[in-house]
């Protein structure tokens, strides 16, 4: 058992951390939201330079030979930061299809543009109706020819309107909501008949709803097996969820030692309101929920590459605890900063929101809950027999 | 014990509900459902408390002889529960719940005279300022200076988290006229005009994403400001932390269950939009389960609003019961915005500056969400203030423990 990072994972969070403190200030970050690009392509590119967008990817694939860990570290400093730049649609989930089942020539065409910065991938898979379901999928991919022909409409895609290409998931068999029949397409933004509507998130990120009309894709935009790759998005998904989770309690140990340090400065009463014993109780609270969610989050990255049903169990585990951990930690944050709190204008409040939002990405607190129940008693089901 | 209304009061009770219906009209309704805060925008609030005016309805608590409608306590409650549970706008509380009974039980007669009718009306806005950077909870703390110079105040500091502000034509302050004794000892209660030279209003926009103008909140700054103190002090020079006690019965004390019902039917309907799986999310077993478990808390609270108002009726002083009710009511405010938030799914993320544009003659009518989703996570975020505004919760309960406890 070992829970320390290498040498080269210290080097990576050092040195990310070195560059959200020295470019990424909340002023910065609250003006760069608000601008009309949402981001900087400029941070992006220095991004790359420090590796981190082929730290999770083998040497094999012309990575720097690191894995899902990487991807932690990289995401928890992320939340530190409230980072908008798309390292999870990006790098966890388009560099993550590819990395899993891409063949030679999509890795070539795609991985290391990826890896480079200068391909950025969005996965498009939520629908308007699909509440959290990877099968429940509206969109299609008709058979035809040797190719398909992809119709649909994908809703809040993050970081969509700075992409260059999308994972979409499509059915090309089976009823809605059917395990069997899904397959997923890498699909170009500039292909004829995606269009895109862009807007802002509230927690400061931007996304789209992304629209697909009779856009024509080959074989070799197939990533997965055909009406098979079900297992994949799960898979991909799971890896994303564990990497939001560490984004999540990046911001979560943030807002928790602004509180702290804020309860020390701020007096009522001739005394620092961190000298009430109730408002202790509670900044403790949210110490323990932050650790928990840690250590939660460490357990569901190091069993990505386990069994399936061991993997989702431990990644639901992961987002629900978390789920429950964010809303004590957020709302206490801002209760504790009083009026403070409120405003745009101090960073604790959007932290906050963000910690608020991770909990409706990729299944919230009752869809992990249910799935997590659903998984024990297929265990319970297998060891019956 | 006796739970039903008596025939005439369910005769009062349909005719207030015939009279929202008609006068709560469908562009009143449309605006309101796509708040982020609970109010409307400025013009929306004053039409709608200038038709309640005209029906006699907006100062249910006034005497008679300002103006008041002169309704039995149980017309009170029945009216107030009525305009909850549709989901009108609030009334502005500043100006008549606060102002003005401090204006009735301590003002001069040329105070009244000039102040309580354009309260009645809506024709004239106001703001509250008691709260300072430095002095919250701590309020008897607070240090914006008034010093007398001939027969004007000149007044110096600031005053934060004023709601509203922005639209407001008079505020009333406390402010500090001496700094001898007790600091509760030197406060004074003083009202003018917001238009005066060295007044500046600056916008404080919350985490809801308020479009311009629209802030709730605002800090208030006062640089030389010179009142004159006939018209401004009301009462006695030094007693304004009297007077302000006094107004805080009026801050606290309406019944919460009432609006609670209607913010939960809103929840049940974006539940009965949303779909899970191929059933919709109001029946989905863990969400369903959920609703009702808060449709008992409400219905706690419900009963224990009504005890207490039966106590009232009875003529019996309500104290730190008002405390129970703010904490209860308020946790489950946000308690609902929170299952808000969960039913709408990832529809939540998108943010809407204006959620109001669609509404507006000639803008895009397109959302790129359920329009019923736009204000749910503004709402949300904003619903943390309930617990901090009006004597925070952790206030309320040290007050609770102290005076009910005996702690
Ligand atoms: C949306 C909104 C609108 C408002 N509108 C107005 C307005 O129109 N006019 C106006 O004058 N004010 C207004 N307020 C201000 C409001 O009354 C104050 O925010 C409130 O009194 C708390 O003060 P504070 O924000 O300075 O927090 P603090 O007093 O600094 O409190 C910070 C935290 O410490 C806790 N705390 C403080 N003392 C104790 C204690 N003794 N024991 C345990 N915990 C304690 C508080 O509960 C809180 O969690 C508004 C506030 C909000 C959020």
């Amino acid at each position: 058992m070992d829970f320390n990072f290498t040498e080269e994972q210290s080097m990576i969070r050092d040195s990310l951390a070195r560059l959200i403190r020295e470019q990424y200030d909340f002023e910065t970050r609250r003006s760069v939201v608000e601008s009309d690009a949402g981001w900087r392509p400029e941070m992006w590119a220095q991004f790359a330079e420090l590796g981190l967008l082929m730290a999770p990817f083998s040497e094999e694939d012309g990575g720097l030979g690191g894995g899902a860990i990487d991807a932690m570290v990289v995401m928890e400093e992320f939340g530190k930061g409230l980072v908008v730049e798309p390292f999870v649609p990006s790098v966890v989930c388009g560099g993550g299809f590819l990395k899993h089942a891409g063949s030679v020539a999509q890795k070539e065409e795609y991985l290391a543009g990826i890896m480079s910065g200068e391909q950025i991938f969005a996965f498009a898979w939520a629908e308007p109706k699909g509440r959290y379901n990877y099968a429940d999928l509206e969109t299609t991919a008709r058979k035809d020819g040797a190719g398909f022909v992809l119709n649909g409409h994908k809703a809040v895609v993050i970081g969509a309107p700075w992409a260059s290409h999308f994972v979409v998931t499509a059915r090309t068999a089976g009823d809605r909501r059917d395990r069997a029949g899904v397959s997923a397409f890498i699909v170009a933004k500039d292909a004829a008949g995606v269009t895109t509507r862009d807007y802002p998130t509230v927690d400061g990120r931007r996304a789209s709803e992304v629209y697909f009309e009779n856009v024509a894709l080959s074989s070799e935009h197939l990533i997965g097996e055909v009406d098979g790759a079900l297992s994949l998005v799960e898979r991909v998904g799971d890896e994303a969820t564990a990497a939001l989770c560490a984004e999540a309690c990046g911001a979560m140990g943030v807002a928790h030692a602004q509180t702290v340090e804020y309860s020390r400065t701020r007096k009522q009463f001739g005394v620092p309101i961190g000298k009430f014993q109730v408002l202790q109780h509670r900044m403790v609270d949210m110490f323990m929920e932050h650790e928990q969610s840690i250590s939660m989050t460490y357990m569901a990255t190091l069993k990505l590459d386990e069994p399936e049903i061991e993997r989702k169990k431990a990644v639901s585990a992961a987002k629900v605890r978390i789920g429950q951990a964010g809303r004590l930690v957020g709302q206490q944050a801002v209760q504790i900063h009083g009026g403070m709190g409120m405003t745009e204008e101090l960073a604790v409040g959007h932290y906050f929101k963000r910690i608020t939002m991770v909990d409706s990405e990729f299944g919230n607190v009752d869809y992990h809950l249910k799935r997590y129940t659903d998984l024990c008693a297929a265990e319970m089901a297998v060891a019956a027999e | 014990m006796e739970l039903a209304f008596t025939p005439e009061e369910r005769a009062f009770q349909a005719d207030v509900r015939a009279w929202i219906d008609e006068a709560y009209t469908p562009d009143l309704r449309a605006k309101m459902a796509m708040s982020k805060t609970g109010y409307l925008d400025r013009e929306g609030q004053i039409t709608w408390q200038k038709r309640l005016h005209a029906r006699g309805f907006i100062a249910p608590n006034w005497p008679e002889k300002y103006g008041g409608p002169g309704l039995t306590p149980t017309q009170k409650y029945i009216l107030h529960m009525e305009l909850s549970a549709a989901g009108t706008p609030s009334v502005v509380p500043m100006g008549v719940s606060m102002v003005a009974p401090v204006i009735m039980a301590f003002g001069n007669e040329a105070q009244k005279a000039q102040h309580l009718p354009p309260i009645l009306s809506s024709d004239i806005w106001w703001c509250q300022g008691y709260s300072e950077p430095g002095a919250g909870s701590d309020l008897a703390s607070l240090q914006m200076s008034a010093v007398r110079d001939g027969d004007e105040y000149v007044l110096n500091g600031s005053k934060i988290w004023t709601t509203l502000a922005q639209h407001a034509d008079w505020i009333f302050c406390l402010v500090r006229t001496s700094r001898e004794g007790k600091p509760q000892e030197g406060i004074s209660f003083l009202v003018f005009p917001m238009d005066l030279p060295g007044i500046s209003v600056r916008p404080l926009p919350t985490l809801d994403g308020p479009m311009e103008g629209e802030q709730e909140i605002n800090q208030v700054f006062f640089e030389d400001v010179r009142v004159p103190i006939e018209a401004s002090l009301i009462g006695e020079e030094n007693k304004g932390w009297t007077y302000a006690k006094y107004l805080l019965q009026f801050e606290r004390g309406n019944a919460y269950a009432p609006g609670l019902r209607n913010m939960l039917s809103k929840v049940r309907k974006i539940a009965s939009r949303e779909q899970i799986g191929d059933v919709p999310l109001i029946q989905d077993a863990d969400f369903s389960r959920k609703l009702a478990e808060m449709e008992m808390r409400i219905e706690a609270l419900n009963a224990t609003e009504l005890r207490i108002f039966s106590a009232l009726s009875a003529g019996e002083a309500v104290g730190p019961e008002s405390s129970m009710v703010k904490c209860a009511g308020s946790e489950a405010q946000q308690a609902i915005t929170e299952l808000a938030l969960e039913a709408v799914g990832q529809a939540g993320h998108v943010f809407v500056r204006d959620s109001w544009a669609h509404l507006r003659e000639g803008a895009n009518a397109d959302l790129p969400m359920p329009e019923y989703a736009v204000p749910v996570a503004p709402s949300y975020f904003n619903y943390r203030k309930t617990s901090i505004y009006a004597g925070s919760n952790e206030i309320q309960r040290n007050i609770m423990a102290k005076m009910v406890l005996g702690l």
